[in-house]
């Protein structure tokens, strides 16, 4: 049992690391190449979409766009809402799709409300009107870890709610022809809107890197908990053997069995027991972690959102995994557990004799 | 013939605890009898029977089964004669727990490689022969005194050895299972085995199933007597 629980802690904690770099790779795939954000006094500020024309002149620029995106708080649920425009839904003025956790809006204090398709939510705009928005669809919840909070709608709807000027933009996406030119288009960018601020991929990938590392490095505190205690559980093993397993080993030998017979049979044992446990304690990790939302992880793991939705991680387990679980615990914990079965089998037979 | 030659066993030779358990005994014991070991708690019957049996080294001596000399044998041999000629009694039973008494009697015949179903099968007939085939699945913690004594009989008989050693084979039974007890012995000896039980128990000793009485006191035999 024991044995089972520290093998579920592991493979939790092995599939947890791997699914959460596997959600940061599909989510930094579709990462633009470059984004311009305007500055003043070292805040993001709206930026002119008279921009867009200058920065297209620069040669190597495939196509800049606008993006409309910023945070919207939801008195109701006491949530903080992405708001973004999708261009999906340019004519589709007065709905909204909504990510998974937004689905699950809660009252701050009272019953979930479960919201579907033809469901309002009621936006404040900031004139202090009310704009009631239907829900045109859902966000798929394989990347809630991202889209938890999302809530996509049309610019006009969006320009509406917070009484943003039709020439402004939260932000440029820019594509280029040859990613090797980015550093020089930004310096150009920079050159023609000193104001402006241009991040490259690379950048949004280190800082993805830093908020998916420092997780990982939660995890692997965990992970370091779990291997001490199954390091603890197999030097148990190792250093003795039960008064009453002793004196079976004895009773083995005094019938005629060989040192060579009992070790064989002690390894059986052991990894018969080992992989049952091995089996187990990966169901119950799988169990755990994909269809159980991760409920001890979820502490250190939904701290992405400011939502508090439901946090569940996209299954992702290869053999690889499997085998490093494998290697890592049941092939020492059977070798292990022969040590002091050998040393026992060494004893003489007549000690069952006397006892 | 089993034949002991000035047979010592010293234990912690050397050291402040040294404790001689068996001192120069000569013993000869013959196939198809029923020797008796008899004695106060002590006087090395366990000891002897233990070398005997293939258990344990004597410190000094030798020991000749049928003219073979066993004393120098390697550890692997003596394996293969303890399973194959001895079938052992312990005074507890020791019965492996968890396990049925079915499960239990078939355990030294394991690593002779045999046919399960085979195996099984003789070690149904053992415990049907000791009225036990009711209980052969039961658990072995189940069984009462008796019945854990006939399994142990069982498991002794499995490997159809010519040598039955028994340690205070009565020392756990009540007067009714040890009569219950002799007679199995005396059927036993009917087949032709040979019986050497150590016992300090008069029901043992004065039964006329014993061929042959051995006084053991202080590691030493102080007088051999024929049985009634």
């Amino acid at each position: 049992m024991v044995y089972a629980f520290v093998l579920f802690l592991l493979a939790s904690v092995l599939f947890a690391a791997d699914a959460l770099k596997h959600e940061a790779a599909e989510l930094l795939q579709d990462s633009p190449e470059m984004i311009v954000q305007r500055l003043v006094a070292g805040r993001q500020e709206q930026i002119p979409t008279t921009y867009i024309a200058s920065i297209k002149q620069i040669r190597g620029v495939q196509s800049v766009e606008p993006r409309l995106w910023g945070y919207y708080f939801d008195s109701y649920s006491g949530a903080n809402y992405t708001l973004m425009v999708s261009t999906a839904l340019m004519d589709h003025s007065g709905e909204i799709i909504i990510g998974p956790g937004v689905s699950r809006r809660s009252a701050a204090e009272g019953p979930v409300q479960v919201l579907g398709k033809k469901s309002i939510i009621p936006f404040k705009t900031s004139d202090g009107s009310v704009l009631p928005l239907q829900v045109r669809g859902l966000l798929p919840s394989a990347t809630e870890l991202v889209t938890a909070d999302l809530i996509l709608m049309s610019e006009a709807d969006f320009r509406k709610i917070f009484a943003l000027a039709d020439n402004r933009a939260t932000d440029l996406i820019l594509k280029v022809r040859n990613t090797k030119e980015l550093a020089t288009i930004a310096t150009k960018i920079t050159e023609r809107h000193p104001d402006t601020r241009p991040i490259l991929r690379e950048d949004i990938l280190r800082t993805y890197a830093a908020i998916f590392d420092w997780r990982g490095g939660v995890v692997l505190m965990v992970l370091s908990g779990a291997l001490l205690a199954f390091i603890i559980l197999a030097w148990d093993k190792a250093t003795g053997l039960s008064a009453e397993e002793k004196r079976e080993i004895g009773i083995l030998k005094a019938v005629g069995w060989e040192t060579s017979d009992i070790l064989l049979m002690k390894f059986w044992e052991g990894a018969v027991l080992s992989l049952t446990s091995f089996f187990i304690g990966v169901v119950i990790a799988y169990l755990h972690l994909f269809v159980g939302s991760a409920m001890l992880f979820e502490p250190v793991l939904k701290g992405w959102s400011v939502l508090h939705a439901n946090f569940r991680l996209t299954p992702y387990i290869t053999v690889y995994q499997l085998a490093t679980l494998f290697f890592l615990t049941v092939l020492p914990y059977t070798v292990i557990t022969i040590i002091p079965s050998w040393r026992s089998a060494t004893i003489d037979p007549d000690s069952v004799m006397r006892v | 013939m089993i034949r002991l030659e000035n047979i010592r066993k010293v234990f912690n030779g050397g050291k402040p605890n040294e404790f001689v358990a068996i001192d120069g005994i000569d013993l000869s014991i013959k196939f198809h009898e029923v020797t008796a070991l008899t004695g106060p708690s002590g006087s090395g019957k366990t000891t002897l029977l233990s070398i005997l049996g293939c258990m344990s080294r004597p410190s000094s001596g030798r020991i000749t089964l049928q003219d073979r000399e066993m004393t120098s044998l390697p550890e692997r041999f003596l394996t293969e004669i303890r399973r194959d000629t001895f079938g052992i009694i312990f005074q507890q039973f020791n019965l492996i727990k968890g396990l049925s008494p079915l499960e239990n009697v078939m355990i030294p015949a394991y690593p002779t490689g045999e046919k399960f179903t085979v195996l099984s099968r003789r070690a149904m007939e053992l415990l049907e022969m000791l009225g036990l085939a009711g209980k052969a699945h039961a658990k072995v913690e189940w069984l009462s005194g008796g019945e854990a004594q006939r399994t142990a009989i069982a498991r002794a008989l499995i490997n159809n050895p010519d040598i039955i050693i028994a340690d205070e084979p009565t020392a756990h039974l009540d007067t009714r299972l040890s009569r219950e007890f002799m007679e199995i012995m005396r059927q036993l000896k009917k087949q032709g085995k040979t019986l050497v039980i150590a016992s300090h128990d008069p029901m043992v000793s004065a039964s006329d199933v014993v061929d042959r009485l051995v006084r053991v006191r202080d590691g030493k035999i102080v007088a051999t007597e024929q049985g009634r």
